[in-house]
């Protein structure tokens, strides 16, 4: 090691790895995984969300996770933004596509995408 | 992408109750659902709660499942890692109900145990890899090393440590910084710093813990101790029965050989450092500082006698430096965070936190880190959970062998440095052994005596014979022989035994006997005089005898007896000859009607 340069490299590579152990959590992102929500095809949406967080490197902010069925099985995959002061918002059948615009526009930009709330089903 | 963790705790705790097997289970279950691009397992340090093992954390969420065994592995992956639904009866919560509710989720954070805790020390262990030296970079290891090799002279890390206000986290309490300028002033052509990881009192783990769990950053404040003290060599002193921290050191050592972290010309500042592992036998003595050199020297290990210093002739003739493991593991934090991030915790000369081994009659066993000047109260009651079955907490031990108790009395007592050594006890290393009702107090001075007995190394007069004498007292005063004349005798002998012997271990060991005798005398004086043991512990004193009004005849115990020492026909009330019993108790235990009573 002959420089923190290098060090700092090294860091940087890792740090994904462990961020998601110290992922502060301000915003949670909460993905439908039972077995509706998996049938319906949630898992490239939540796979969709823990990416595109990490690539527009807000892995520190938001905490990608799942839950079990939340009762609203025809809607699936149903996907909530918890963030603290804020009403939950909930986002109903949910694509890898949509996912991405959400973190592009809600997470990163904080407005919320209405038309793919369930408010506006 | 991973999504999720699984963190299974690879401690000496946990490995001995089964996460081996845990780790390659969930390995199999991950990867036959198809998740292994999604989940990984990560095998870590301790997590402190070893009474609740083996423990598994699932990542970005925090759940904590205690005692999951291998049939648990399936429903966990299949359950949690694919749908996403939580194994509750598996999660581990001290956590009222009420605040339950208003969470939203619970995480390990979350808990009581947890919650009162501030990990400096052990802010990794249980987090990353202990194996990876990219995780602990990740986690800003190694940045400490950088600055100081980069941006600060020997002198102002020296400063940093001293403003800090840390001191020596081994028992004695010595201002570390101070330590450190110490061999620094000293000039030799060979200076070294040495790492005292032999820890040997009954009860502790905590420096196991430490190395097993974060290895690395031993080796990073290392580096920095040897940067700022003109020392280009390390040795780190192990006991051998620590194997998992042995390995672990090692592997750490190599990676970061391999990344030039140690070796020759540091982060091209010019400084050269090389660490070296070795390993101890296992005896008490070579935890003291001279004797802990000496057999690194490849000598028997015996104390020598200081002045010299370390610092000015310590090991192989050198000036020297040796810390405690647990010393070592804050210095890269002060480094990076700044003396006032230290300074800021703890009470007015005791800064900082320190690690304890919550043992013996408490519901969580295992390690917690708390803030300098936390209450025995807090630490017990609420970290630790109190006591098992409804019992009444009497006394903790503090500095093990070395140390002293404190009595419920003193429960209030803010614990640091100074408040336990003007109480009679000490920090010692942080072995805190908690002792309820049944505990008889001349027993347990009788069982550290044992220990030290066995573990003086015989070089001096006072510290082998004159504990053997106390030993013998002890004895006598628990088999129901002892006068009035022989606690004066003991007292004596205590203070001669203090006064005269060589190193620590003979200067210190007859604490325990001080302690309880000063805050428990008339438990002495019961034995004694009464020739009674008040906590039913000392088998010579005890009788143990039938209630005939509450015998009802029905034979149980006169069965169970080993010794034939119960008679007594079907229906009618029993007895037991005194002179046959052994009292073993087993009849005590069988009793239903609890006619049974030892006094």
């Amino acid at each position: 090691m002959k420089s923190l340069a290098e060090l700092a490299a090294i860091k940087e590579k890792m740090q994904s790895r462990v961020v998601l152990r110290e992922g502060s959590g301000e915003i949670r992102v909460v993905v439908g995984m039972a077995t509706c929500g998996i049938a319906a095809g949630a898992r490239p949406v939540l796979n969709a969300f823990v990416e595109e967080v990490s690539k527009a490197g807000l892995s520190g902010k938001v905490m990608v996770t799942q839950t079990g069925c939340i009762g609203i099985c025809q809607y699936e995959p149903v996907v909530e933004v918890f963030e603290a002061g804020k009403d939950k918002v909930t986002y109903v059948k949910m694509t890898a596509e949509k996912a991405k615009e959400v973190v592009e526009k809600h997470l990163k930009g904080g407005r919320v995408i209405e038309e793919y709330t369930i408010s506006n089903v | 992408m991973i999504r999720s963790q699984v963190l299974i705790c690879g401690g000496t705790g946990c490995t001995s109750s089964g996460s081996k097997a845990l780790i390659k289970e969930f390995e199999d279950r991950i990867a036959e659902n198809g998740l292994a691009d999604e989940v990984k397992v990560v095998r870590t340090g301790c997590f402190g709660l070893c009474a609740l093992g083996p423990v598994v954390i699932v990542y970005p969420d925090g759940t904590f499942y205690s005692r999951v065994q291998k049939d648990d592995v399936q429903e966990i992956v299949s359950e949690h890692l694919l749908k996403g639904r939580i194994v509750e009866r598996l999660v581990y919560s001290d956590i009222d109900e009420k605040v339950k509710e208003e969470l939203q989720h619970v995480s390990l954070n979350d808990t009581t145990f947890y919650k009162a805790q501030k990990r400096v020390a052990l802010r990794n262990c249980g987090v990353i890899n202990p194996e990876s030296i990219d995780e602990y970079i990740a986690m800003d290891g190694y940045a400490a090393l950088g600055k100081a090799l980069t941006e600060m002279t020997p002198d102002e890390v020296i400063q940093v440590i001293k403003d800090s206000g840390l001191r020596g986290r081994g028992g004695g309490g010595f201002p570390t910084g101070l330590k450190w300028s110490f061999t620094a002033k000293n000039q030799a052509d060979q200076k070294y710093v040495v790492c005292n990881a032999d820890e040997g009192d009954p009860g502790a783990f905590m420096d196991r813990s430490v190395l097993e769990g974060d290895p690395h950053c031993i080796v990073e404040a290392m580096a920095i101790c040897g940067y700022a003290t003109g020392a280009s060599e390390g040795y780190i002193y192990v006991r051998a029965e620590y194997p998992i921290a042995v390995q672990r050191l090692k592997k750490a050592i190599e990676d970061a050989r391999a990344y030039g972290l140690l070796g020759k010309n540091i982060f091209d500042s010019g400084f050269d450092f090389d660490l070296f592992v070795r390993l101890g036998a296992g005896a008490f003595v070579c935890g003291e500082e001279t004797a802990l050199m000496t057999s690194i020297e490849g000598n028997r290990g015996e104390p020598r006698p200081r002045p010299p210093y370390p610092a000015v002739k310590g090991l192989f003739g050198k000036p020297t430096t040796e810390n405690n493991v647990e010393t070592f593991a804050n210095v890269p934090q002060i480094i990076l965070k700044g003396a006032e991030f230290f300074n800021s915790m703890g009470t007015e000369k005791s800064k900082g936190t320190k690690v304890f081994a919550l043992g013996g009659k408490i519901h969580n066993t295992g390690l917690v880190e708390v803030p300098m000047g936390t209450t025995l109260r807090e630490i017990v009651e609420v970290i630790g959970g109190g006591i098992p079955g409804g019992k009444k907490f009497k006394a903790a031990q503090t500095g093990g062998p070395s140390g002293g108790c404190i009595p419920a009395s003193m429960l209030d007592i803010e614990i640091d440095y100074d408040n336990l050594v003007s109480q009679g006890a000490m920090m010692g290393s942080g072995g805190l052994i908690v002792m309820d009702e049944d505990t008889c107090m001349v027993d347990i001075a009788k069982f550290f005596l044992a220990f030290t007995v066995d573990e003086s190394c015989g070089k001096c007069t006072p510290c082998r014979i004159g504990t053997r004498r106390l030993y013998e007292i002890l004895e006598k005063i628990t088999s129901g022989n002892g006068t009035l004349e022989d606690l004066d005798k003991m007292e004596k002998l205590c203070y001669y035994i203090k006064e005269n012997s060589l190193c620590g271990l003979g200067q210190t060991a007859p604490n325990p006997v001080l302690s309880t005798y000063k805050r428990f005398r008339e438990e002495y004086i019961a034995h004694v005089v009464d020739k009674k043991c008040p906590a039913g512990v000392c088998k010579k004193l005890l009788t143990i005898s039938i209630d005939g009004e509450k015998c009802k005849g029905c034979t149980a115990c006169a069965r169970v007896c080993p010794v034939g020492a119960i008679s007594g026909s079907v229906k009618n009330p029993h007895w037991i000859d005194p002179a046959k019993c052994i009292k073993c108790g087993a009849c005590m235990e069988k009793c239903k009607f609890g006619a049974i009573s030892k006094k």
